[in-house]
């Protein structure tokens, strides 16, 4: 009997610690989320989710008000590019300065093809 | 013939990459952005380390022409060798300097300022450095140069320079 109530016990608390970590995740997971899209700018190389310096510790802090503060994903990441520049995500924009990096792989494939096109199907 | 143009190439193909790699040996690794020019510091409200007081920026920056924010920590040794060049900007001008203590012991930062000197017109604390990171900062130390509208003239990232020193007192005479 004494066992039985041990096992209940112990299963208990082992589905209760379950329930503790399912509340804690719905904010925590999308400031891991957000972070692993950020780049950790004085440990190069890292992103702010992986890092455990000063710096990326405050960023998640500051995630986490953020989205307590009703901010959707996107609105933070403006934000920080406001404050960092756009360096700081890992998704490069669209713009005129990184037109050939977008378009070359684009310029690339289609002239290959060309190629591979000619040989085959004209020769 | 053909051969020896083969190796040609091949030569002149090592030499290439040879020389790439050289050069990089000398670059520093460590990418900066370019500063996002003409922007305002963002609004924040903080404790003062010695009063215990609450503190808007805005009320401090827009009081004075110029403002320099100075992000410090104890536990930060460029820092240290950093105060001397603000405690003599202290003593030259009449710039407002503003601390902001970052992620530090209240006990360590008091002792700090005992031992070297206190060049700050007041000193804000940031216990978890969210603040910091909301200003756009990268870590410890680090300064801003802003005008009486809370627009970042300058920001220094790293420890003051006495070059430095010279061109804040260019700029805010």
């Amino acid at each position: 009997m004494m066992r039985l109530i041990k096992y209940i016990l112990l299963i208990s608390f082992f589905i209760l610690s379950f329930q503790k970590l399912s509340i804690s995740n719905n904010i925590s997971s999308e400031v891991d989320k957000i972070s692993k899209n950020l780049r950790c700018l004085i440990c190069q190389g890292q992103s702010v989710y992986d890092s455990q310096s000063d710096f990326a510790l405050s960023m998640k802090m500051l995630i986490n008000n953020k989205i307590k503060e009703g901010k959707s994903e996107k609105q933070i990441y403006d934000y920080l590019k406001n404050q960092y520049g756009e360096w700081i995500v890992y998704d490069p924009e669209f713009n005129k300065k990184n037109l050939i990096l977008w378009v070359f792989p684009l310029i690339l494939f289609i002239f290959g093809g060309l190629l591979i096109y000619r040989k085959v199907f004209i020769n | 013939m053909k051969k020896n143009i083969f190796y040609l190439i091949l030569l002149f193909f090592f030499t290439f990459i040879f020389g790439v790699f050289y050069i990089g040996l000398d670059k520093p690794n460590f990418y900066k952005p370019k500063e996002v020019k003409n922007k305002n510091l963002e609004e924040f409200i903080s404790t003062e380390l010695f009063s215990n007081k609450q503190f808007n920026s805005k009320d401090i920056i827009e009081n004075n022409n110029f403002t320099l924010i100075n992000i410090w920590s104890s536990w930060c040794a460029p820092c240290r060798s950093e105060h001397a060049i603000l405690m003599n900007l202290s003593k030259k001008t009449d710039l407002n300097i503003v601390g902001l203590n970052y992620k530090d012991k209240k006990n360590n930062a008091i002792k700090f300022l005992d031992e070297l000197g206190d060049p700050f017109s007041k000193n804000l604390i940031d216990p978890d450095g969210i603040i910091s990171i909301s200003l756009g900062a990268y870590g410890v130390p680090e300064s801003f140069l802003l005008n009486n509208k809370s627009r970042i003239i300058k920001k220094y990232i790293g420890p003051l320079t006495s070059d430095n020193i010279s061109e804040i007192i260019k700029i805010i005479q």
